[in-house]
């Protein structure tokens, strides 16, 4: 046995990077709940290729046969219903996960020097992931994939000059068809998982380059003991693997709930539109976008004109992207900033939500004055950040972790 | 005072929360609840009955097998076939226990009597809910005015044919008038029988029910299973927390 690793490790680095990535990566010890998203992040992927693999092998790309297809899949392929409702649940768990994810960035300034590079990553890998749940969605062929697709794509028809050009180029006709179908199903397959697995690797590599942030925002790499081990370091393998076993369980326990009992999550997550096949001639009296999109549609719809309002939405998901840079403040943590700090993060989630609620709603005055109101502060967070982090009234930070 | 996010928590959650009542709007016609219960195999089968009795001869559910209803419904396939099955293939030829429930009815000859075609009622139950499906047959009415003479309250202008009209018997609807504000609206009070069917109305109710139930089913024939896998998975995974939780708690005793 350690024969084959010494003929192994002299071809290969394989102990050298189970040391680097696992036994020997030094990570806080005072990780709390907020830490377990990042690993389920990775276990969700994993789960939406293989079960996404195993549909595959089913599902026909074809506009006469797709929706059909599908329902083949729910009925006369054995467990056929359980991979699909794991495809379709992880879905909605994998947005769940990575704004939980993002959220914890936020709080504890995990974006900041020298992580903005993870952070960046991370964004692509948001991005990506948007992409290839708008593209998955369209592959049923019912009615709310249809239309949702034809509602998003038209979107870039707002573009000056190149916008018709380009939704002609993008749907590969002149309405959504079989040709959409394909590209869509190949981009969903093919080109975006791998884009994601890479832009994971990336992040996970860049990660482990500088090492972890933690609740309290302060560099263990600061405090090193005689062999150069981070006094607050504890190895990620075996500690937090078996930490995290605990968290894969407990998350699982809430997916099986609704895998099980909820698979159409109410009508948020399978929509009840959906179970009918699309139909170019007959549009669907309320067209709304899946659940993880809808905060973005809600600022979408806020603005009067549509160039303006795809801008708007297009800033919004761009303007993260700058979070590292927007937010000046030396201290990382949310434990040691300053209360305005807090209630514009508080205020900022709130609005977020509510935002998504709202893209939910058929349009009324009050709807769109609301909704105007919270784009408003959604942005508004990001000013708000800029001017007070710069001169934040913080609290001392310790050297150390505290646990 | 000191403000801190513990204390302002309660105070932002409960305003996100009342945010929803705040823009409630009106909602549609009312719905009666559907008294589904997809575990009560009697109440499938007589569903079934009804469902080959009166909806297959014009609807399909193109996604469903004959004896995926005879296993599930704990049915033999030749009972089955007998209530079921009327049909012959293409070529002449007996339908098969094994096919899907496909209809001879094109989409052409439907356009031409009805104006529409005949939806397919596999998923019906998914993309229309119990409720509205159970009200919907409730719902229909004397309309001279309609070339079927009949219309139907949930569905105005609906062009199918009151088919269970022999069981429920004739109504007509009784309005009255609702303020929104200043506008009066029309709304339904109550139907009024005209003419009494084969059924009482509470025997009619119960025909639905039947018949809902089983469209419910036929919409996720895999349901019964779903929840019954789901609760050993759930229990699997109860038993794996303390297992995984303890061999945490031991590799941690040493971090301090």
């Amino acid at each position: 046995m350690a024969n084959l690793l010494g003929w192994i490790d002299d071809r290969f680095p394989l102990t050298k990077m189970w040391n680097d990535h696992l036994a020997e990566y030094y990570t806080p010890k005072n990780f709390n709940f907020w830490y377990f998203f990042g690993s389920l992040a990775l276990m969700v992927l994993v789960i939406q290729i293989i079960s996404g693999i195993f549909l595959t092998m089913h599902y026909k790309p074809d506009d006469a046969m797709a929706f059909a297809s599908v329902e083949y899949i729910m009925r006369d392929v054995p467990y056929g219903w359980l991979i699909r409702y794991i495809h379709s649940t992880g879905a909605t768990a994998f947005f769940i996960v990575v704004y939980l994810h993002m959220l914890r960035g936020l709080m504890y300034g995990s974006y900041k020097k020298p992580r903005e590079l993870i952070w960046l990553f991370g964004m692509f890998i948001y991005l990506a992931l948007m992409a290839e749940a708008f593209m998955g969605y369209l592959l049923p062929w019912g009615q709310m994939s249809y239309w949702g697709a034809q509602v998003i794509i038209s979107l870039f028809s707002a573009i000056p000059v190149v916008g018709d050009d380009l939704t002609l180029w993008i749907r590969g006709d002149f309405v959504i068809g079989d040709a959409t179908l394909n590209r869509f199903f190949a981009l969903h397959v093919i080109a975006l998982p791998l884009v994601l697995v890479f832009l994971v690797i990336a992040h996970i590599l860049a990660l482990h380059e500088v090492g972890s942030n933690n609740p309290d925002g302060v560099e263990i790499k600061k405090n090193k003991d005689a062999n150069g081990i981070p006094l607050d370091g504890i190895p990620f393998h075996p500690y937090y693997s078996v930490k995290d076993i605990v968290g894969v369980v407990v998350f699982l326990f809430f997916f099986s709930v609704v895998l099980f009992y909820f698979p159409d999550g109410g009508g948020y997550m399978l929509e009840y539109a959906n179970f009918e096949a699309a139909n170019a001639l007959k549009t669907p009296e309320h067209i709304a976008p899946v659940w993880y999109f809808t905060p973005f549609y809600a600022i979408l719809r806020a603005v009067p004109d549509k160039l303006m309002g795809v801008g708007a939405m297009g800033g919004a998901i761009v303007v993260l992207f700058f979070l590292p840079w927007i937010d000046r403040c030396k201290v990382k943590s949310i434990r040691y900033r300053s209360v305005i700090f807090k209630v514009n993060l508080i205020v900022f989630c709130i609005g977020f939500v509510v935002l998504g609620w709202l893209a939910m709603q058929p349009v009324n005055e009050t709807i769109t004055f609301l909704s105007r109101l919270f784009t408003f502060l959604y942005f508004a967070f990001f000013v708000v950040l800029f001017v007070t982090s710069k001169n934040e009234s913080t609290k001392p930070v310790p050297d150390r972790v505290t646990s | 005072m000191k403000i801190t996010i513990k204390k302002l928590m309660p105070i932002l959650m409960v305003a996100a929360m009342l945010m929803p009542a705040l823009v409630l709007g009106s909602s549609g016609a009312k719905l009666y609840t559907a008294p589904i219960d997809i575990n009560d195999k009697a109440s499938l089968r007589r569903g079934a009955k009804a469902f080959a009795d009166y909806c297959y001869s014009c609807h399909a559910a193109t996604f469903m097998r004959f004896n995926r209803i005879a296993k599930d419904l704990e049915m033999s396939e030749d009972d089955v076939r007998e209530m079921m099955i009327h049909t012959r293939g293409k070529k002449g030829e007996p339908t098969k226990i094994g096919d899907v429930m496909e209809v001879s009815m094109t989409d052409d000859y439907a356009k031409n009597a009805f104006g529409t075609a005949v939806p397919d009622l596999t998923l019906a139950a998914r993309a229309r809910g119990a409720d509205w499906i159970y009200t919907y047959l409730r719902s229909f009415y004397v309309d001279a005015d309609r070339p079927t003479g009949f219309n139907n309250i949930v569905f105005a202008d609906v062009g199918m044919p009151h088919v269970l009209w022999s069981l429920q018997g004739l109504q007509t609807p009784v309005y009255k008038t609702v303020m929104h504000g200043d506008i009066g609206v029309e709304e339904l009070d109550h139907f009024e029988q005209i003419q009494t069917g084969k059924l009482s109305r509470v025997e009619y109710d119960m025909f639905l029910g039947d018949l809902t139930n089983f469209m419910v089913y036929i919409a996720e024939p895999v349901q019964v299973e779903r929840r019954s896998m789901g609760w050993k998975v759930l229990l699997f995974l109860v038993v794996l927390f303390g297992f995984a939780y303890a061999l945490k708690k031991e590799y941690w005793k040493d971090v301090h």
